[in-house]
């Protein structure tokens, strides 16, 4: 019998292969599905972005924006004309320079999709090339926020592509996978679901500075990054206290006790502000179309016991009444505590104040999230105790995302409460939030119609004090909360893990593996 | 016989085009925007109706019907809605691994199930007897993704013989091909070997009590000879049946199996592209793998008459 185990272990050793300290392998949350980082605005895109995009200016580790692709850039002293330079040796994958054409295309394609590209095309006159290396912006109004809209690290960041690839309308994919970042795709070797290959840009010139944030230099670590699907999060885990991977993005809580303990694994928090989850009630239809009902659910549901049912332990949550996010440049404590503490009494005397009937709140309860199936419940509950008649419908993300873009009645297949989470970079202003929007019908879900919202946020654009851009967040938090339009449920960041052979990752946001080594065997 | 499989082969034209509709039809009716989830939340309405008019989504049900069903008569599955890429491309990318899979489990399946179903029947009401019948039951009612989760526990994780996850195709290098589908078919094989065994047993103990069988024993034949040369070949009928239909209902246990051992199959595609709203490849896999439904219940048929010379077509 030990002659059979030793011949096993034996074999198994001589099957298992070399295990190259040059391969990185890696799991992440969820599927590669679409590859075109600027159509999509799926947070795994966006990883495939920054392994083969670069950016003009990105985040460093304090939230500030530095130049990436850019060498230099000025202002003019009215504070509506940018001129930008970019750095020596920028290349695409092919070998072709990047020029200000493909600079110009990508940002008048993002400009397209992303909501702060919007906005910022729509007080832009011009982007004129002045030669391939310089290109002015012309603002028709003042701004403060041009060079964070092109360093935001999430939501539609500005990855530089090709023109060609650029050209490609908003609506459709690009097909053309050329980037001039750290890493190149191997286009042939990718099988959707299954795996992506990534090869080091030997080409690539990092900047001098040292990586920070999605800043600095973007020095490639290894020679070649496998990214692996694996649908089934115990089988990741297994996997990678195994040694066949090297990397888990996300290590459900229920299953952290597998990897705690192990000298062969490193667990933590690569994005420490992590995600905020929320939710929005529909405007259009009772009970919420009753601001007093909106204002007593606001009181009913509180955060402590909805973070504690979802996140257990006090270390995986925090606690954040803010609608821009704890920790970031635009938190403010105005109303926070009504979406922090739960008030019953004070829910139910709102609720007879308004004359609620009894109608259904439905609330649409995603399930296939572990970071979100129990927040339902626990709100259904909490709803229940101040006196609403609460039905749970039970879906996956992607049909609750289609579900809730119905404007009809509950009775008629439409919704009274969604729930949703963003990572905390993705909603840190009034410019980057959708949670905040209350623009009507033709709006984000939930389709409240104050007015005073878009004239902040408009204000907001164009301020170029950030004293004061701070003190218009703080106001749109107070008509957000005096409204019903939103309400945070807290903060909570994924546990990732990875073999103690691997160093030198970021924490950030986004999950980038530049500056990552992995030791041989 | 060529005649009996032409004309079968002819059928099958109308079945699939009846599940072609049927599985049109449920996924019309079914929630779910594909735009939305490719765009996400952040996508404008226009945007998102732009993208719908682009993939065809805004058109009347019928007319997306008869759009596809041109397009494979000509041999056209579509192009996925997420990835871009040919939806027979991709299937192509996962056959392999799923079929792998199945032929292993149906063979291990096999080579278990019919012994454990005659000596079972031999043994019939002993404790042999018993044991065999209590483990059928155990496999049959233990979900799949149990005896996954524990074989993978054990002899992975534990043991450290089998790798946690992944696949490796015969052809690149058969011994690592072994150690990769090994324990995904052991899994799979439990429910078949349970119904295979039990259903060998009693067809068994109803041949053994026949006239012929008898006279076999007056003869002096060995009850050896008599279990597999007599009984077995004479129930060879209702075990190849429940044979066929048990390897259709693998593709079911395929979609758990593949999850778990993260292989690369057309169960996990499936999944997948529900999930993602991916119509043109639901529709693909769905017909590909009502064709090997198809084909299995048709060479089930044709196997009938090698075991039993008076079935003739």
């Amino acid at each position: 019998m030990q002659r059979i185990g030793l011949a096993a272990v034996l074999l198994s050793t001589c099957l298992a292969g070399a295990v190259s300290a040059q391969n990185l392998k890696i799991a992440m949350e969820t599927r590669l599905g679409n590859l075109d980082p600027i159509l999509s605005a799926a947070h795994q895109t966006r990883e495939h972005g920054y392994l083969i995009y670069d950016t003009l200016f990105a985040e460093d580790a304090e939230g500030k924006p530095q130049p990436q692709m850019i060498d230099s850039y000025t202002l003019s002293e009215d504070g509506k004309t940018y001129r930008f330079t970019l750095r020596d040796g920028l290349a695409f994958h092919d070998g072709a320079p990047v020029t200000t054409a493909d600079v110009i295309a990508s940002i008048q394609r993002w400009g397209l999709r992303d909501r702060m590209g919007m906005a910022l095309m729509g007080i832009t006159d011009s982007i004129t090339a002045e030669d391939d290396k310089t290109f002015v912006i012309q603002l028709n109004v003042a701004s403060g926020v041009v060079i964070e809209a092109f360093a935001k690290p999430s939501g539609v960041p500005l990855f530089i592509m090709p023109a060609a690839a650029a050209a490609t309308p908003v609506t459709e994919a690009i097909t053309n996978y050329i980037g001039s970042g750290p890493f190149s795709f191997v286009e042939a070797d990718y099988v959707p679901g299954v795996k992506s290959i990534y090869l080091k840009n030997p080409a690539y010139q990092p900047r001098s500075e040292p990586a920070s944030g999605l800043a600095g230099g973007k020095v490639a670590g290894v020679e070649r990054i496998e990214r692996i699907e694996i649908a089934d999060a115990l089988t990741a885990v297994n996997s990678l206290n195994e040694g066949e991977i090297d990397f888990v993005q996300t290590v459900p809580l229920d299953l952290a006790p597998l990897i705690e303990g192990s000298d062969a694994i490193v667990s933590g928090h690569l994005d420490e502000k992590g995600y905020q989850y929320g939710y929005r009630m529909n405007f259009l239809h009772a009970p919420f179309d009753n601001k007093l009902v909106r204002l007593a659910a606001l009181n009913a549901i509180g955060q402590r016991d909805i973070l504690q049912a979802q996140y257990g332990d006090a270390k995986n949550h925090q606690v954040c009444g803010a609608v821009f996010g704890c920790g970031t440049t635009y938190e403010s404590d105005v109303l926070a505590e009504v979406a922090i503490e739960s008030d019953i009494d004070k829910a139910k005397a709102l609720l007879a104040e308004s004359g609620y009937k009894g109608e259904p709140v439905l609330i649409l309860h995603v399930t296939d999230s572990d970071a979100m199936a129990a927040v339902a419940p626990v709100m259904a509950q909490q709803l229940r105790s101040a006196g609403f008649n609460v039905e749970l419908q039970a879906m996956d993300f992607m049909t609750m995302l289609s579900r809730r873009a119905s404007k009809e009645s509950v009775p008629n297949g439409g919704w009274s409460i969604f729930i949703t989470s963003w990572q905390v970079n993705e909603i840190s202003d009034p410019l980057r939030s959708f949670m905040v929007l209350a623009n009507g019908s033709d709006g984000y879900a939930g389709w409240g119609s104050i007015p005073a919202i878009q004239e902040l946020t408009d204000a907001f654009l164009i301020e170029p004090e950030l004293e004061k851009r701070q003190a218009i967040a703080a106001d749109i938090q107070r008509i957000v909360y005096e409204e019903g339009i939103y309400a945070p449920l807290g903060q909570s960041s994924r546990l990732n893990a990875w073999s103690s052979k691997v160093e030198g990752l970021i924490p950030n946001g986004p999950t980038v593996f530049w500056n990552v080594t992995k030791a041989a065997d | 016989m060529a005649f009996y499989i032409l004309r079968r082969i002819i059928a099958t034209i109308p079945v699939m085009g009846v599940v072609a509709l049927l599985v049109f039809s449920l996924l019309y009716l079914a929630p779910g925007d594909p735009a939305i989830i490719i765009a996400g939340e952040s996508a404008s309405a226009e945007q998102l109706a732009k993208m719908r008019e682009d993939m065809g989504l805004d058109e009347p049900m019928p007319v997306q019907f008869a759009k596809w069903l041109g397009r494979v008569v000509t041999g056209d599955l579509g192009t996925s809605l997420h990835s871009g890429k040919r939806v027979s491309e991709m299937i192509g990318a996962r056959v392999g691994t799923t079929l792998s899979l199945a032929l292993v489990t149906i063979v291990l399946s096999l080579l278990i199930a019919i012994p454990m179903g005659v000596l079972a029947a031999w043994a019939r009401g002993r404790f042999l007897d018993k044991t065999m019948m209590t483990i059928a039951v155990l496999g049959f009612s233990t979900p799949v993704f149990v005896v996954g989760y524990a074989l993978i526990f054990t002899f992975s994780v534990k043991a450290g013989w089998f790798p946690v996850q992944g696949f490796t195709p015969l052809a690149d290098d058969p011994l690592r091909f072994l150690r990769t589908v090994t324990l995904p078919a052991f899994t799979l094989s439990l429910a078949y070997v349970a119904l295979v065994s039990r259903i060998t047993r009693s067809s068994l103990l109803e041949i053994l009590g026949e006239d012929f069988i008898r006279t076999a024993r007056a003869k002096g034949a060995t009850e050896r000879r008599i279990l597999l040369r007599h009984a077995l070949r004479n129930a060879a009928v209702p075990i190849l049946t429940v044979a066929g239909s048990a390897a259709a209902f693998l593709i079911g246990g395929v979609v758990v199996t593949e999850s778990v051992f993260n292989l690369p199959g057309m169960g996990r595609l499936v999944v997948e592209s529900v999930l993602a709203r991916d119509y043109p490849l639901i529709q693909g896999l769905i017909l590909l793998l009502s064709l090997i439904y198809i084909g299995i219940n048709l060479l089930t048929d044709l196997l009938y008459s090698v075991f039993d010379p008076r079935i003739r077509y």
